[in-house]
């Protein structure tokens, strides 16, 4: 775990001296994406320096880019992607860690943006939709375009998002393995048919798939 | 005055070819921006306070802590929530604050204090004896000789059948940003009505409508709830007024379960009279819902099969201390539809018949008993009826029990009021502008095909400008009425517009103008494609601006464009696990009967989510109202149950386009699809297990309280 320096601006302090961050690291949780089981567990090697509750000094990189923010420690990696910064494709539907829609990659992994501290999100490799959009569209997105993988769109960039990640676990999956494996998004207007379709023609393109 | 109709089947270019969104793109790359995703310079965030209490009198409100907190630049008590109102929901809205970010606004929102006194209060109206004082009936309704009927019945089936509220669950909430610019509202809503929600806020806040500037690129979704301002939104515009700073207020997601909409119930007890033969000779039925304070109004029963004779109708509308219902997609018609589908599935299994045999047979109560009874017919054959049907009660040995059943539908959907502004530029530019709106349901992108086809044109050549209501006037979206209206202004626009071409073409091609026609990116002669000019070149004959022409859809007069009035049957698959009371989706079958269809993928994909929308109101779907604090119990995703992938099964879509449908014109498909499901999956449930679950969702509790009593 990355460490926060003190910030200059926190004048007070709880009395008790237990952040939630504190807290957090106490009793070794990764993050707060410990409910998503996509993140390594990692106890952290230090006692975690208190931070907040004012904003605190916060570098962010995402898609490469190093973003330097000033937020506080109960800001979410959605929030700060959403409000702090410009990256508005994840999107907030649930905020606690259902559906998805938050959906972004953080050292290759899936993560529930609304389920992790950007200040836990320090360090590591943040990567959203835009990421994969640009400078040219990721297969997965023309994918789930020529699939009608989408309606209202509301949740499309999470299934994207997820979709990357599993097809990087699973290259060349069955329909099978898509129908009844890609569970962790949900979308309101239930275009699941042409997003099942669009894993396997991404899996197809990408890996020459067979199954597509 | 040209000829607007569709063109022949076999003519079309554009329409009909199963063709990408053109902002599918847009979206998949999250690129597309919602009224949730504006962020305006300077901006302020909103939070709302709401009552915890679903009966209770406002005794005194406290902004003072709220107001002296870091980064708070307004506290807003909403209009009617002085102290001394009474609530009537929990949820109900009684303050607003913005503050410099979201988590400040959030505290100040948490400082607000209020006192109530809580009052007594009502939220359980499953059963009608217990609701008797809040339920207040609507008078009988007789039709023929009911009692004679039932006197003559050779065999009469009676049963008990419940769909609970259900929310919108709109997965973009509520809300809006807006910003002032002196006495100008820029307003970035999600709505369903781009054109009709500005004149509603500039009415409450004494603007003229034109001082209202509505922005609506994309939309997540309303399924009816979005249609008005709302209280939040008139909050958030006087909020930007008074703080002189763009507002952004969304309802958190509890709220917006809470408040911004919800699907009334509806519980009934039937009675059916036949004759052996599966004749149906009388109904009967007592039906009681609520949509909030309203009570709810009697469901279309019998649904579909509207002139089974002698029939006897009561209904209460029962009260209860919850949010207004709103429309749902397709209102009042999946509960009718499951009311009437689960009583005629009885009646089936009473007089030891097929259903499938009995809806054929009573099919001349329809209105269409032709189109129902081939649909009947397809649907059965694409699920394997015939060698998966058995009696009730799988007799398979082993825990998973599998079973079929079935259900049908009807809708209205024909176009609204629409008008539609074609501009042709001398660089041969077009511009297509609609203040209309595009819900996801792909309306964007048949305007272009429309557009398209008319204009003889590639598909990328034509530039759909909706999503603003400086644009022509055009409907809500609502009632499935937005594809019929926006095609057929669309299509009497551009032809308007073409034929301005035409008379400047003309002279050069030496003919008249009515002897043209636009085709493959030229104005050639008809039937004579060497005779032509590009369309580039007519094009730099325009002189004087642009032409720029108008078309209106008039619902009065759609002049065989659009029409109304759709059938649909829907068969579901289902195994259930009798030890778990787990049921398991196999397949969803949907047969639609839709008119004219101007994009196939985007109209099955109408389908596959409404069928989905059918899978999760009758598995998982409930809002769920705590009798003893009047709160809701699970107002969020995690604890309101939705489907998700794995649980959906096989949907299986045939869009029943023989060419009499095509014939008619084109018909909205939004809300037909999503009225069956339910109860074909309730009767495929009853015929796996052998015993009705009478009130959905069939959780697995349900199901295994329905399995004990069979076996008690």
């Amino acid at each position: 775990m990355s460490s926060v320096k003190e910030p200059p601006q926190a004048t007070t302090r709880p009395k008790s001296r237990v952040s939630r961050r504190g807290f957090i690291g106490g009793v070794g949780l990764g993050g707060g994406a410990l409910g998503t089981g996509l993140l390594p567990l990692r106890a952290p090697a230090a006692p975690a320096a208190l931070a907040g509750p004012g904003p605190v000094a916060v570098t962010l990189t995402v898609n490469g880019k190093t973003h330097k923010l000033n937020l506080e420690p109960r800001v979410t990696l959605l929030d700060a992607l959403r409000n702090y910064l410009d990256y508005t494709g994840a999107k907030r539907v649930c905020d606690r860690g259902t559906c998805g829609a938050c959906t972004v990659l953080v050292d290759g992994k899936a993560v529930y943006a609304c389920q992790i501290l950007a200040i836990d999100a320090q360090g590591k490799n943040i990567q959203t939709i835009e990421g994969l959009a640009a400078p040219k569209p990721d297969p997965l997105i023309t994918a789930f375009v020529n699939n009608d993988g989408l309606q209202c769109g509301f949740c499309t960039p999470g299934f994207v998002m997820a979709a990357k990640a599993f097809l990087a676990e699973n290259p060349n999956p069955t329909y099978q393995q898509v129908s009844s494996g890609f569970g962790g998004n949900l979308c309101r207007c239930g275009s699941y048919n042409g997003i099942r379709r669009a894993i396997l023609e991404a899996a197809k393109s990408a890996q020459g798939g067979t199954h597509a | 005055m040209p000829d607007y109709s569709w063109p022949a089947p076999e003519k079309r270019r554009v329409m009909g070819r199963r063709t990408n969104r053109i902002d599918g793109l847009t979206k998949a790359s999250g690129r597309a921006r919602y009224a949730y995703d504006v962020k305006r310079p300077n901006m302020l965030y909103g939070a709302v306070v709401t009552c915890p209490y679903a009966h209770a009198r406002i005794r005194s409100i406290d902004v003072s802590a709220a107001e002296k907190m870091k980064g708070v630049a307004a506290v807003h008590i909403f209009d009617g929530s002085a102290p001394g109102a009474e609530v009537q929901w929990a949820g109900y809205e009684i303050a607003a604050v913005a503050a410099e970010t979201e988590e400040l606004a959030r505290d100040a929102a948490r400082a607000v204090k209020v006192e109530y006194e809580v009052l007594p209060h009502f939220v359980r109206e499953q059963d009608l004896q217990k609701a008797a004082a809040y339920a207040k009936p609507s008078g009988e309704q007789i039709t023929g000789d009911p009692d004679q009927a039932f006197k003559e019945a050779e065999v009469v089936s009676e049963g008990f059948y419940g769909t609970p509220v259900v929310c919108h669950l709109t997965w973009e909430t509520h809300g809006q940003v807006i910003e002032w610019k002196g006495d100008q509202v820029e307003y970035w809503p999600t709505t369903q009505a781009v054109s009709g929600i500005g004149p509603e806020l500039a009415k409450v806040l004494g603007i003229p409508p034109a001082n209202v500037h509505v922005m609506q690129d994309h939309m997540g979704v309303g399924y009816g709830s979005k249609f008005s301002p709302d209280r939040w939104g008139i909050a958030c515009a006087k909020i930007a007024r008074q703080t002189g700073r763009p507002v952004k207020l969304f309802l958190e997601r509890r709220v917006e379960q809470e408040i911004a909409g919800n699907r009334p119930s509806h519980f009934a007890r039937i009675r059916l009279a036949a004759k052996k033969d599966g004749t149906i000779t009388g109904w009967e039925s007592q039906s009681w819902s609520t949509g909030g304070m309203t009570g709810g109004g009697m469901p279309p029963i019998p649904y579909v099969y509207t002139q089974i004779p002698n029939q006897r109708k009561n209904h209460s509308a029962v009260r209860v201390n919850a949010a207004p219902q709103r429309a749902w997609r397709a209102p009042n018609h999946p509960q009718a539809c499951y009311l009437t589908c689960c009583a005629m599935d009885d009646l089936a299994a009473r007089l030891g018949m097929d259903p499938l045999e009995l809806f054929k047979k009573n099919a001349d109560y329809t209105a269409r008993p032709e189109v129902y009874r081939w649909q009947l017919d397809k649907a059965a054959e694409l699920i394997g009826w015939k060698k998966l049907w058995h009696p009730r009660g799988d007799k398979t040995p082993g825990r998973l029990k599998r079973g079929l059943g079935l259900a049908v539908n009807t809708w209205g959907g024909a176009g609204h009021l629409s008008n539609c502004r074609c501009n042709i530029h001398p660089d041969g530019t077009v511009e297509v502008e609609l203040a209309s709106q595009d819900l996801g349901t792909g309306t964007r992108t048949v305007i272009a095909m429309v557009a398209a086809e008319t204009l003889g044109l590639p598909l990328g050549a034509i530039r759909v400008k909706i999503g603003d209501n400086r644009y022509p006037f055009s409907g809500t979206s609502g009632g499935s009425t937005t594809v019929g209206g926006v095609s057929s202004s669309t299509r009497k626009a551009t032809m308007n517009a073409l034929e301005k071409l035409f008379a400047l073409a003309a002279p050069e091609l030496g003919a008249k103008p009515e002897e043209l026609e636009a085709a493959n990116g030229q104005i050639q002669l008809k039937g004579n494609p060497k005779k032509a000019i590009a369309w580039k070149a007519a094009c730099k004959k325009i002189t004087g601006g642009p032409i720029s022409e108008m078309g209106q859809n008039d619902p009065k007069n759609p002049m065989g464009l659009n029409t109304g009035n759709v059938g649909g049957v829907q068969m579901a698959d289902v195994s259930v696990d009798v030890e778990t009371g787990l049921i398991r989706m196999n397949r969803l079958v949907v047969v639609q009967d839709c008119g004219l269809i101007i994009n196939p993928k985007t109209a099955e994909s109408q389908c596959f989510g409404a069928a989905h929308l059918s899978v999760c109101a009758a598995l998982y779907e409930e809002r769920i109202l705590d009798e003893i604090t009047g709160r809701m119990l699970n107002p969020d995703i995690e604890f309101y149950k939705v489907a998700g992938n794995p649980d959906i099964g096989e949907i299986i879509v045939h869009l029943d386009i023989r060419p009499e449908h095509d014939k008619r014109g084109v018909i909205g498909l939004g809300e037909p699809p999503v009225i069956a499901g339910i109860a074909a999956i309730g009767n495929a449930v009853t015929n796996a297990i052998g015993v009705r679950v009478p009130v959905v969702p069939m959780t697995p509790d349900k199901v295994l309280a329905a399995l004990e009593r069979r076996s008690a």
